[in-house]
């Protein structure tokens, strides 16, 4: 390790040694997690767009994009980009925090800026900047939405992500929300952010349950399982079903006024262009970008989802 | 599920070992278990969901039965049912202006899933069989390319059938004869005549051999690589089937689509009594391992016996016990 770490520094003082000679052209350096779901696809498609538009705004920065399949590779992206091509800056949007914290933090030691984007590294300190997702916001803003459309309080089930902190993040905030509105949790479940896991959660909650007001089925493909479990089983006591984060069919539908989907929450996957598009400020002027910059969840209703809708996105 | 509880009726006169009840002993225990925890567990809507949701990993695992006793393996299938159901829904999107919504469309993205099935089926038993490369690495590099296709397909995103088409394609999933829905029946269909085909026919024989001994196999003019062929060739056309039911629900597909389908698959025949190593294999008992797995599932749904986070380790404990409780059975009998 140490060795590899004075490799990368070596590899990273020459590289600022090249950078300074040559003072025009700059590198940033953008690694992502592949497009393996639907909000990952919108980052991946969100990612290109910045970099392309970038490109041409700013002829002195050059952009080396990487899309890693799991942490590992995500690690050897970053160590290429270093070696390589001698990156100046690098955006980074961690798989997990633990394994690429030893490695970005050597890149910060090599001279480079660093701005990571959603997931914070798992120690302080390291990046310049921090372009985070706000999830207990999320879990606010869906737990005050519920409260504020079931006045009267109700029961409700509620559809949770892959065990995470991200998850868990979300669903204390929207307990914390909800708490005394008289809304009733009666089951949660993890649907694991996946359309059929959430279709087969809901049809059971849908047999043990004869009464449900509402749905927090806190994500958009989640939300499309469980919209069809509902469907099939010709229920009409589930007044409304709330998704989260910004996928386009569901904007459309509340941008359509479906009394089924009546808002949305957002936690856009093009963060990822507020953090690229902020590095290259910081890199090409002298306003100062370091810091933290959270992109707050907000509440998609019929008379805002115009401004939400990219029909363009894959999600 | 009448059907294969009518196989087993003479499966046991036949093999009167204790080794038969393992399986339907645990299959029994569950549905008591589910019945005396939640009345709901029984009710008959519950019941259809169950079975209608256990006919896509059913149908492959029925596949995957023959595939195991002629001594293979395919890790493929989740991709590759992912990889279908991409496909289809492509070329159904595609097709709709010329078409128009009706049943010629819907033919022809069946005949697309079956035709793409086949294809796949036979390029993994090609590599297999002809070129001798490993079953679990050609069908591990098969798995990835599939999985990385319907990803680049959808953009990363999802691939989403026509709104009209999949209204009218719907009832392919929800709708039914006497109440009884499409995947119930098609599902039933093929347990039968793969229990006929596997019992019975000179096939499951030669299934049998192969996976016993090869060289015992070809010595007694069993060709080998015919049969293994086959085999592959048949699971890739059950998935194409699985995935003709599986569009119709939610009428999507994406990279997340079929994750792990293949494991549960292979769990599925070895806790009905199938031999992983191969040389043995029992359709109806592959049709109460499907079933044993979904209702753990839909049991921990329906009760709140423990914490979610723990649903992996109850289904992984129920899965061992199943086995070893026909191991023991086997050990006495």
């Amino acid at each position: 390790m140490s060795y590899m770490r004075a490799l990368l520094t070596g590899a990273a003082v020459a590289a600022l040694g090249t950078a300074a000679a040559a003072q025009d052209t700059q590198v940033i350096g953008v690694s992502i997690p592949a497009a393996t779901h639907g909000w990952a696809g919108g980052m991946n498609f969100h990612a290109q767009e910045a970099i392309e538009r970038l490109e041409e705004v700013y002829p002195q920065l050059d952009f080396v994009l990487a899309t890693a399949s799991d942490p590992g590779q995500q690690v050897n992206d970053i160590e290429d980009m270093v070696a390589t091509r001698g990156i100046d800056a690098l955006v980074v949007l961690p798989f997990e925090s633990e394994p690429l914290t030893a490695p970005v933090q050597a890149v910060k030691e090599g001279g480079a800026w660093v701005t990571v984007v959603d997931r914070g590294l798992s120690v302080e300190g390291i990046e310049d900047l921090y372009v985070a997702g706000d999830n207990p916001g999320f879990g606010r803003v869906s737990g005050e939405y519920m409260a504020e459309k079931m006045p009267d309080g109700g029961k409700i089930v509620v559809l949770r992500g892959i065990p995470t902190t991200i998850d868990n993040e979300r669903v204390e905030g929207f307990e914390s929300a909800i708490e005394g509105s008289g809304i009733e949790i009666i089951g949660m479940e993890h649907g694991n952010w996946n359309r059929d896991d959430s279709f087969n959660v809901m049809q059971d909650f849908l047999s043990k349950y004869p009464q449900i007001d509402a749905v927090w089925a806190s994500d958009d493909d989640m939300a499309v399982g469980v919209l069809a479990a509902i469907d099939a089983a010709g229920r009409d006591d589930v007044q409304f079903v709330l998704g989260g984060a910004g996928m386009k069919e569901m904007v459309k539908r509340v941008m359509d006024g479906d009394t089924m989907i009546p808002a949305d929450v957002t936690y856009p996957p093009s963060m990822i262009a507020t953090a690229i598009e902020l590095t290259a400020v910081g890199m090409t002027s002298t306003a100062p970008v370091s810091g933290t910059f959270t992109i707050g969840s907000v509440l998609i209703t019929p008379d805002n989802a115009e401004s939400f809708y990219f029909p363009d996105s894959p999600f | 599920m009448a059907a294969e509880t009518a196989d087993t009726v003479p499966a046991r006169r036949r093999l009167p070992s204790m080794s038969v009840l393992g399986p339907i002993v645990a299959l029994v225990v569950l549905v008591l278990v589910g019945a005396f925890l939640n009345p709901n567990f029984v009710s008959a809507a519950n019941i259809t969901n169950v079975l209608a949701r256990s006919a896509f990993i059913g149908i492959i695992a029925v596949g995957m039965t023959f595939v195991i006793t002629a001594g293979g393996l395919d890790l493929s299938v989740g991709s590759m049912a992912a990889f279908i159901a991409g496909l289809m829904i492509l070329v159904m999107n595609w097709a709709l202006p010329t078409l128009g919504i009706g049943i010629p469309i819907i033919l022809l993205g069946m005949a697309v899933a079956l035709v793409a099935g086949l294809l796949a089926g036979l390029l993994n038993g090609f590599l297999i069989t002809t070129l001798g490369i490993e079953a679990f690495i050609v069908t591990l590099g098969s798995m990835g390319i599939y999985r990385s296709l319907v990803t680049w397909l959808a953009d990363g995103g999802t691939l989403s059938l026509d709104f009209g088409l999949r209204t009218f394609y719907r009832p392919v999933y929800f709708g039914g004869i006497l109440g009884i829905s499409w995947p119930i029946i098609v599902f039933a269909l093929v347990v039968i005549l793969g229990e006929i085909l596997m019992s019975r026919s000179r096939f499951g024989r030669h299934c049998a051999a192969t996976g016993s001994n090869e060289h015992v196999a070809h010595y007694s003019n069993v060709d080998v690589n015919r049969t293994r062929l086959l085999t592959y060739a048949m699971l890739g056309v059950l998935v194409g089937v699985a995935t003709i039911m599986y569009v119709p629900r939610l009428g999507s597909a994406s990279a997340s689509t079929g994750v792990l389908w293949e494991l549960e698959a292979i769990a599925a025949v070895i806790i009905g009594g199938t031999v992983l190593k191969g040389g043995f294999g029992r359709v109806w008992g592959t049709v109460i391992g499907v079933l044993i797995l979904s209702l753990i599932d839909n049991l921990l749904n329906l009760t709140d016996l423990v914490s979610p986070y723990l649903n992996g380790a109850i289904q992984g404990i129920i899965i061992i016990l199943a086995v070893i409780l026909q191991r023991e059975a086997k050990a006495k009998g």
